[in-house]
């Protein structure tokens, strides 16, 4: 009997008996932005052209991975976002995360620095040292990467806007522990498209946003080789409130946008584009993830290599970095957050990340303590040597589930960003809030389910308990503020005003022109020029960005 | 706080205290009791000296980025701006999202921007009658232009235009389908048509197809009518508001700005007969349950409610 | 129209002081509080607690709703109370919400804020809260 045939008979007998006697719990099963989940998946998902569609893991399309023996080779980097109050107090966190096995750094810092204002700024008030590390001049960064060997790691900067500040800071401090450019590797996040649609530390107007990327991509590919110039973000669109097919469309047409800029600027694809680095959410839905993550990688693939025509296979290359979904983590009953980060964290090892940061218990409350962190991380080493999933590569692959919904999510998202092309592209999208209403639509859904109880959130709509124990919970102490002030100020005495003067003068000359900024912006850096200075000089060139 | 009488709120527009401004339109708005002592006190020279600009456009083209623009060129003149920013209310809720605040933020801090948002609340004409007292009220305190920006191209907005002394229609490339349908309304009383984001691709055919429509206005009185911004980038705003300028002195020398407040005096007036009778028809509705022809019943009850303000 | 049965609908101000761009529980209330009849004036993010008392007695409201998920709000919530004091706005309460430890909302209260909602707090608290405050607050003015 074919497949067809017994699938009939089966509906009419068993279940159809089974539906009587146990009716199903919903009357439709759905994703977040309503598609349906099928009851069973059948084998008429799997395509039949294996190899176009999946192939063999570090090939194209590689839906199965980035590399040929994925995890069996080496692990996923387990690197955890941290960083608060001063440099000091960051370097010293740092140095703990190196010796309990993490293997990479991941830069946080303060508002203020991601938005370019110095910590004195009226601006910065209440905010100083809250979210990340505030730094100021090159003497905090000298501070917060003191006793760190540079060319012996790898370091993410979470920074947008000033990247390019930021960077030439760490260019500066390697340079001082007589470390070349060309040894460093690591990655600045310098997404400023996904700052308007879903984070909001932008500075200027799109336009010269992308210019200071295209000049990071210009300098950086001779001089700094090993270093991701780029990662492209659908995290924060995600934590915004997107579904995952939101999150992979705008990630992706964000990336297009850069693409499609540095080739106007000159430069050469199969030059920048392996530095290319993407950065996903793991939300706590494991199957829809897994698929989410093997969607986004076959359909970049298919972008750089038809539409860019890419001749490199390493450019059409999706390599991400995964966190956690800090939106799930709930207030109550924090103990089952770190049940919530094991459940992501799977999803983005089984999806084939490059790298990893998973959320602490605590951080719907606050920083996380030391302790939370730990068990954080080493979450993420039992999955690597426990759960026995890092040994063989893409295991997922083949279920008519999986790749079913793996077929959906990149169908949807090509659709969703033809429509962003239709409307002029993503800046476009941006200025008429498009993308905007997108995911402002999607995150009211999905908290109007919780709201009504028909989406389950263990300990905050159902199986409450009456909490009376305190957690132990990190503060930053209000009086950093103040230190990180009179720090910034003594170095404004100590340094040759006269020099910072002339470099702020001469990047002011440069931004007006069309020249690459930078190498006058590592000069002014040198000059101990603060991050404040600098973006004041871009500021009146190019302009404020408004919501 | 014991709240301020009719009197003490007359006196803070005076000083052009934002509190007072902000009380004296709630209590319009609200049609409480103190709406008419504030209202029949207020300067009438000022209302008439003063210019009411109307701005409106489909969302997406720009009108708040184009509003804010245009506010600081104004700024810069020294001139005391007022705004009144209008959203449509929900229909199921009544409630309104007014969120064209967010683009005058920037004058938060400026004592003379003298902002206002307001929700159509779902009143046929009413929101004309509480927009028309609110410029009042804003001329009242001082304010020498008032701004009244509104989305789309409803019947509310349509109301709310009347109130202007000049219209500006703002577009941008990439908005075909809504143009066809706005040719036949909006764009039939607007004075100028602002081609914002003309930076855009297609900025130039859509210049073109709206010089004919504003060919007749613009051979009138000799004043371009289609103009181009780029409001982010505070392009072709000096020639915009030249051109505004150009138009109110035209309006103001033939006299066509009078008649057009006369106009708009009287349909405010209506509206304010629809609005205050409303609430006395739905009473006598519910009195008096009928399920005859709702023409039949309007007349009958149109009838009796003259009959009994004979008798009294 | 099942909370406000008053003939009026309230005006609140939702408002993001400081630098944090985290939006989306801003936004949520926001059009919650639309859906329950409010009239919502929505700020935008990167406010400055100045920006945001000006503009809430320029548009008249019967309170301000604050969100904050950076840590902030002990130096940013306080800041708006005493910015609306300068500008003679004592009257309007102010509620506050975002990512905020239990044993920082009695300093909050003390400090003038008439709630304050943590990570978790269900919608139609918020929107009860809201209610309670704005009917107080209209009622105060016998002119509504």
């Amino acid at each position: 009997m074919t497949i067809d045939k017994n699938l009939d008979d089966w509906q009419k007998n068993e279940l159809a008996a089974s539906l009587d006697r146990f009716p199903e719990r919903r009357e439709e099963f759905t994703l977040h932005g309503g598609s349906e989940v099928q009851r069973l998946a059948l084998p008429e998902a799997i395509d039949d052209d294996y190899l176009e569609h999946l192939g063999f893991p570090g090939r194209y399309p590689f839906t199965r991975g980035v590399q040929p023996t994925m995890y069996r080779g080496r692990l996923w980097t387990m690197r955890q976002y941290a960083g608060f109050s001063t440099a000091a107090e960051s370097n010293k966190r740092y140095r703990y995360l190196l010796d309990q096995g993490t293997t990479g750094l991941s830069v946080a810092f303060d508002l203020p620095t991601q938005i370019g204002y110095d910590s004195d700024d009226p601006m910065a008030l209440g905010e100083v040292g809250k979210v990340g590390v505030a730094i100021d001049t090159l003497a905090d960064m000298e501070t917060l990467f003191s006793d760190i060997p540079l060319d012996k790691i790898s370091t993410s900067m979470t920074i947008n806007s000033p990247a390019i500040v930021l960077l030439a800071m760490y260019i500066v401090v390697a340079e001082k522990q007589g470390i070349s450019a060309d040894q460093l590797r690591g990655t600045i996040q310098n997404d400023v498209l996904k700052e308007y649609v879903a984070r909001g530390t932008y500075i200027f107007p799109p336009n010269p946003s992308l210019r200071l990327i295209t000049d990071i991509f210009q300098w950086c590919n001779p001089n700094m080789p090993l270093f991701n110039t780029i990662s492209i973000s659908g995290y924060h669109i995600r934590e915004a409130g997107s579904t995952a097919a939101q999150e992979v469309a705008f990630t992706l047409a964000n990336g297009i946008t850069y693409v499609q800029t540095a080739l106007d600027a000159g430069l050469e694809l199969d030059q920048f584009a392996r530095r290319l680095a993407f950065f996903f959410n793991a939300s706590s839905n494991l199957l829809e993830e897994v698929a989410k993550f093997r969607a986004a990688r076959r359909l970049w693939a298919r972008i750089m290599k038809n539409r860019f025509d890419a001749q490199n296979p390493s450019s059409m290359m999706m390599r991400f970095h995964t966190q956690t979904a800090g939106n799930t983590l709930a207030a109550q009953q924090i103990d089952n957050n770190i049940v919530r980060v094991t459940l992501q964290a799977l999803a983005a090892v089984l999806g084939g990340t490059q790298s990893l940061h998973t959320n602490s218990r605590d951080e719907a409350l606050s920083l996380p303590t030391e302790s939370s962190v730990r068990t954080a991380l080493r979450t993420q080493q039992i999955i690597a040597h426990e759960s026995g999933v890092a040994d063989t590569v893409d295991p997922f692959a083949g279920s008519y589930y999986i790749e079913q919904l793996t077929d959906d999510i990149e169908l949807a998202a090509k659709e969703l960003i033809g429509k962003i092309e239709q409307a002029g592209g993503v800046v476009a999208c941006i200025e008429n809030g498009f993308i905007q209403r997108q995911i402002e639509q999607a995150a009211y859904d999905y908290q109007k389910e919780i709201e009504s109880g028909e989406r389950v959130i263990v300990g905050v709509n159902r199986f409450q308990i009456d909490e009376e124990e305190k957690p132990e919970l990190l503060r930053v102490d209000p009086k950093v503020e103040d230190a990180q002030i009179a720090g910034l100020q003594e170095i404004r005495a100590e340094r040759d005003e006269d020099e910072v003067q002339a470099q702020l003068a001469t990047l002011k000359l440069a931004a007006e022109s069309d020249s690459n900024l930078m190498e006058p912006i590592l000069d002014a850096v040198r000059a101990y020029a603060s991050l404040g200075e600098i973006c004041s000089v871009l500021r009146e060139v190019f302009g404020e960005y408004r919501d | 706080m014991a709240t301020p009488t009719s009197k003490e709120i007359l006196a803070g527009l005076l000083r052009q205290d934002p509190r007072a401004i902000g009380r004296a339109i709630s209590a319009v708005e609200n049609n409480s009791a103190s709406a008419a002592d504030i209202l029949s006190a207020l300067d009438q020279e000022a209302i008439e000296r003063i210019l009411v600009l109307g701005i409106t456009g489909p969302p997406g083209a720009g009108k708040s980025t184009l509003t804010s623009t245009i506010i600081r060129a104004l700024r810069k003149e020294k001139k005391r701006v007022g705004i009144i920013a209008v959203d449509p209310s929900s229909p199921i809720s009544g409630g309104a999202i007014l969120g064209d605040r967010i683009r005058m933020m920037d004058h938060a801090l400026d004592t003379d921007v003298v902002v206002r948002s307001m929700a159509t609340r779902g009143r046929l004409g009413g929101l004309c009658a509480s927009a028309g007292a609110a410029v009042r009220i804003m001329a009242a305190a001082g304010c020498e232009t008032i701004i009244i920006e509104t989305v789309g191209v409803g019947q509310s907005e349509m109301d709310i235009i009347r109130l202007a002394d000049i219209t500006l229609m703002i577009l941008a490339p990439g908005f075909g389908d809504d143009i066809q349908a706005m040719k036949a309304g909006l764009l039939e009383v607007a004075d100028f048509l602002v081609v914002n984001k003309s930076d855009l691709p297609g900025a130039d055919a859509l210049c073109m197809d709206m010089e004919q429509v504003f060919r007749d206005k613009q051979e009138k009185d000799g004043i371009h009518r289609v103009l181009q911004t780029v409001a982010s980038e505070n392009q072709g705003i000096d020639h915009l508001l030249a051109a505004i300028k150009a138009l109110a002195s035209h309006l103001e020398a033939s006299g066509i700005k009078a008649e057009r407040r006369h106009k708009a005096m009287d349909a405010e007036t209506m509206d304010w007969v629809m609005e205050l009778l409303r609430p006395q028809f739905i009473q006598a509705m519910t009195d008096k349950p009928g399920r005859q022809d709702p023409r039949i019943r309007a007349k009958e009850l149109i009838h009796e409610f003259s009959t009994i303000q004979h008798d009294e | 129209m099942a909370e406000q049965e008053q003939k009026n609908p309230y005006r609140v101000l939702i408002g993001k002081p400081g630098l944090d761009g985290h939006d989306r529980g801003a936004k949520f209330i926001a059009r919650a509080l639309r859906d329950e009849g409010f009239e919502v004036i929505y700020t935008g993010i990167r406010r400055t607690a100045a920006e945001i008392a000006a503009t809430a007695i320029q548009e008249d409201v019967n309170a301000v709703g604050l969100s904050s998920l950076s840590g902030a709000h002990l130096r940013l919530f306080p800041e708006v109370i005493s910015e609306l004091r300068m500008r003679g706005g004592e009257d309007i309460p102010v509620l506050g919400g975002g990512v905020i430890p239990v044993e920082d909302i009695q300093e909050l209260l003390e400090a003038g804020l008439s709630a304050i909602f943590t990570s978790g707090t269900p919608a139609k608290d918020i929107i009860c809260s809201f209610t309670e405050a704005c009917r107080k607050h209209a009622d105060g003015d016998t002119d509504q």
